[in-house]
C-alpha cells in the first residue's frame, strides 16, 4: 500500500514535470518561438527549476481570508485527482484498484474536485477567485453530463462498467473504429468536454487572466498554487487515460484485421508504452487546443453545452443504443 | 425540419473553421523553420533585421567625406522633443567666392529621441537614416548626445 502510494506521488511529480515542459515548448512551437532553452539541453531542466522556486517562496495566508478552508482546499483537489487515477489501467494486470464500475467511479470522484476549486474561491475572500470559482462550478457541473453521456455510449457498446473489461472488448479493435460514426462524435465530446471539465483554454473561465487575474488561486502562493497547478495537469492525464481507454484501446496494441506480420510487430511494443502513447497523444491534441483557440464568453460557454453538445450526445446515445441491439457494431 | 438543417450547418461550419484555426498551428508546430526568435546573445554577428527596424539616427556620408545636409532644420522642426540641434557656421564657396551659411554640428540628443521616426520623413535631402545599432547602453550621460556629421565633412555637390 505505501509502496503504491510512493509509486503515485512519484507519478504526480513525473507527470507534473513532463507537462509543464511540454506545455512551454508546445506553445512555443505553435507561437513561432524557442520556448524554454537555457536550462539544461534544450531547456529540460526549466520544470525542476521552477518547481525549486516554487518550493522555496514563502505560503501566505490572506489575513482575511478563512484559513481553515484556504489550507484544506488545495489538499482535495490534490486528493481527488490521486484518488481518480485508482481504477486506471497502465497494462494488463497494472492496475491499483480494480472496480467492476471504474468508469462510473472516476466520473462521480472527478466532480469532487468542484468542491475543492469553489472552497478555494470561497475561502481567499477575494472578489476575483469567487467569481472564477462560481464560474467553474457552472462549467464543470454542465459539462460533467455531455462527458458521462459520451462516455455511456462507450460503456453501452462494450457492456462493461469495468475499464478491465471495456480494454478486453477492444481486443479486436478500437470503439474509435469499430463503433461507426456515433463512436466517434462520442469520442469528440468527450474530448470537448474533457477539455472544460479540466478549466483550460479554450475554457479556462475559471482562471481567465484577463479577466480574474487567475481565477480561484489568484492568493494562493508556494506550494499550495503548485498543488493546483499539479492537480490540473494530472487531471488532464486521467481525462485523455479515460479517453485513451475507452476509445483508443488502452494498452491494446494497434492491430489491423488480418496482417498478421504487421500486428506481431505492434505486438513487441509493451502495453505500457502503448498506454503512455495513446495518453500523450490525446495531451497533445488538449494543448493543440489550448494554444489555437480564443476564449469563450460564459454565455457561449453554456450556450455550447445545452444547445449543442448536449442534444447531440443525447440523440447520439440512442444511435448508439440501435447499433447494440441490432449487433450493427464490428464484433 | 429547416430547423434542423440550419442546426446541423452550424455544427459542421464550427467544426470546419476550428479544424482550419488547428491546422495553421498545426503547421507551425510540424515546421520549425517558421520560428521567427533570434537567440540574441549568441548570434550577435548573424542578427537579422527588418528592414524597417528603428536603432538610432545616422547621417549618411560617402567615400570622399560628404553629407547630404543642406541644414534646412526640417527634421529639427519636426521632432517632437527637441532631439535635434543644428549648428550653423559660414563657409566660402570655392567657385563664386560667396560666403554661405553650412552646417557645423548636427548634435543628436540620444537620450531624448523615441525613435518615432518623424525626422527621417522630413528631411528633404535625405540626409539622415535609422540605422540598426541598437546597442546603446552606456555608464556616461554625456556619449548619448552625438555629432552625427564626421570631422571635416561638407556637403556633397548638386543637392542643393
Amino acid at each position: 500500500m505505501v509502496i503504491v502510494g510512493m509509486c503515485v506521488i512519484g507519478l504526480f511529480v513525473m507527470l507534473g514535470l513532463t507537462f509543464v515542459y511540454m506545455e512551454r515548448k508546445v506553445s512555443a512551437f505553435m507561437q513561432l518561438r524557442s520556448g524554454p532553452n537555457r536550462v539544461g539541453p534544450k531547456g529540460i531542466f526549466q520544470a525542476v527549476a521552477d518547481t525549486i522556486k516554487l518550493l522555496l517562496k514563502e505560503g501566505i495566508t490572506p489575513q482575511s481570508a478563512d484559513k481553515f478552508l484556504f489550507n484544506l482546499a488545495p489538499f482535495i483537489v490534490i486528493i481527488v485527482s490521486m484518488l481518480t487515477l485508482a481504477p486506471i489501467p497502465f497494462a494488463k494486470g497494472l492496475q491499483m484498484y480494480d472496480l467492476n464500475i471504474g468508469v462510473f467511479y472516476i466520473s462521480a470522484v472527478s466532480s469532487i474536485s468542484v468542491i475543492g476549486v469553489l472552497m478555494a474561491g470561497w475561502a481567499s475572500n477575494n472578489k476575483y477567485s469567487l467569481l472564477g470559482a462560481m464560474r467553474s462550478g457552472a462549467q464543470i457541473v454542465s459539462y460533467e453530463l455531455s462527458a458521462g453521456l459520451s462516455i455511456v455510449a462507450i460503456v453501452a457498446l462494450a457492456g462493461s462498467m469495468s475499464l478491465n473489461d471495456i480494454v478486453e472488448s477492444q481486443r479486436t479493435g478500437w470503439w474509435i473504429f469499430k463503433g461507426h460514426i456515433p463512436a466517434i462524435i462520442a469520442f469528440v465530446i468527450f474530448i470537448i468536454a474533457g477539455t472544460a471539465e479540466l478549466n483550460r483554454a479554450p475554457f479556462d473561465m475559471a482562471e481567465a487572466e484577463s479577466e480574474l487575474t487567475a481565477g480561484f488561486h489568484t492568493e494562493y502562493t508556494g506550494m499550495r498554487f503548485a498543488m493546483f497547478f499539479l492537480a490540473e495537469y494530472v487531471n488532464m492525464f486521467i481525462v485523455c487515460a479515460i479517453g485513451a481507454t475507452l476509445f483508443l484501446g488502452g494498452w491494446m496494441p494497434f492491430h489491423v484485421g488480418n496482417f498478421e506480420g504487421f500486428n506481431h510487430i505492434m505486438d513487441y511494443i509493451p502495453p505500457v508504452v502503448w498506454f503512455i502513447g495513446k495518453t500523450f497523444f490525446l495531451v497533445f491534441v488538449i494543448m493543440w487546443f489550448r494554444w489555437t483557440f480564443p476564449r469563450m464568453r460564459i454565455d457561449q460557454l453554456l450556450t455550447l453545452e445545452w444547445k449543442y453538445l448536449m442534444p447531440i450526445s443525447l440523440v447520439n446515445m440512442i444511435l448508439v443504443a440501435l447499433i447494440v441491439i441490432m449487433g450493427w457494431h464490428f464484433k | 425540419m429547416r430547423y434542423l438543417a440550419m442546426y446541423i450547418g452550424t455544427v459542421l461550419r464550427a467544426i470546419n473553421s476550428l479544424l482550419k484555426g488547428m491546422k495553421r498551428t498545426g503547421y507551425y508546430f510540424t515546421h520549425r523553420k517558421t520560428n521567427i526568435t533570434q537567440q540574441y546573445p549568441d548570434n550577435r554577428d548573424t542578427l537579422k533585421f527588418g528592414e524597417r527596424f528603428r536603432g538610432e539616427v545616422v547621417m549618411t556620408h560617402d567615400e570622399n567625406n560628404e553629407h547630404r545636409c543642406t541644414g534646412c532644420t526640417a527634421c529639427e522642426i519636426a521632432c517632437p522633443n527637441g532631439t535635434i540641434k543644428i549648428l550653423y557656421k559660414n563657409v566660402v564657396d570655392t567657385e563664386t567666392g560667396k560666403k554661405k551659411k553650412a552646417i557645423d554640428e548636427f548634435v543628436y540628443h540620444l537620450g531624448m529621441c523615441t525613435f518615432c521616426n518623424l525626422c527621417i520623413l522630413s528631411c528633404p535631402t535625405d540626409a539622415i537614416i535609422m540605422s540598426h545599432d541598437f546597442e546603446h547602453s552606456t555608464t556616461d550621460r554625456k556619449s548619448l548626445t552625438k555629432i552625427l556629421n564626421k570631422p571635416g565633412s561638407k556637403l556633397m555637390k548638386g543637392v542643393e
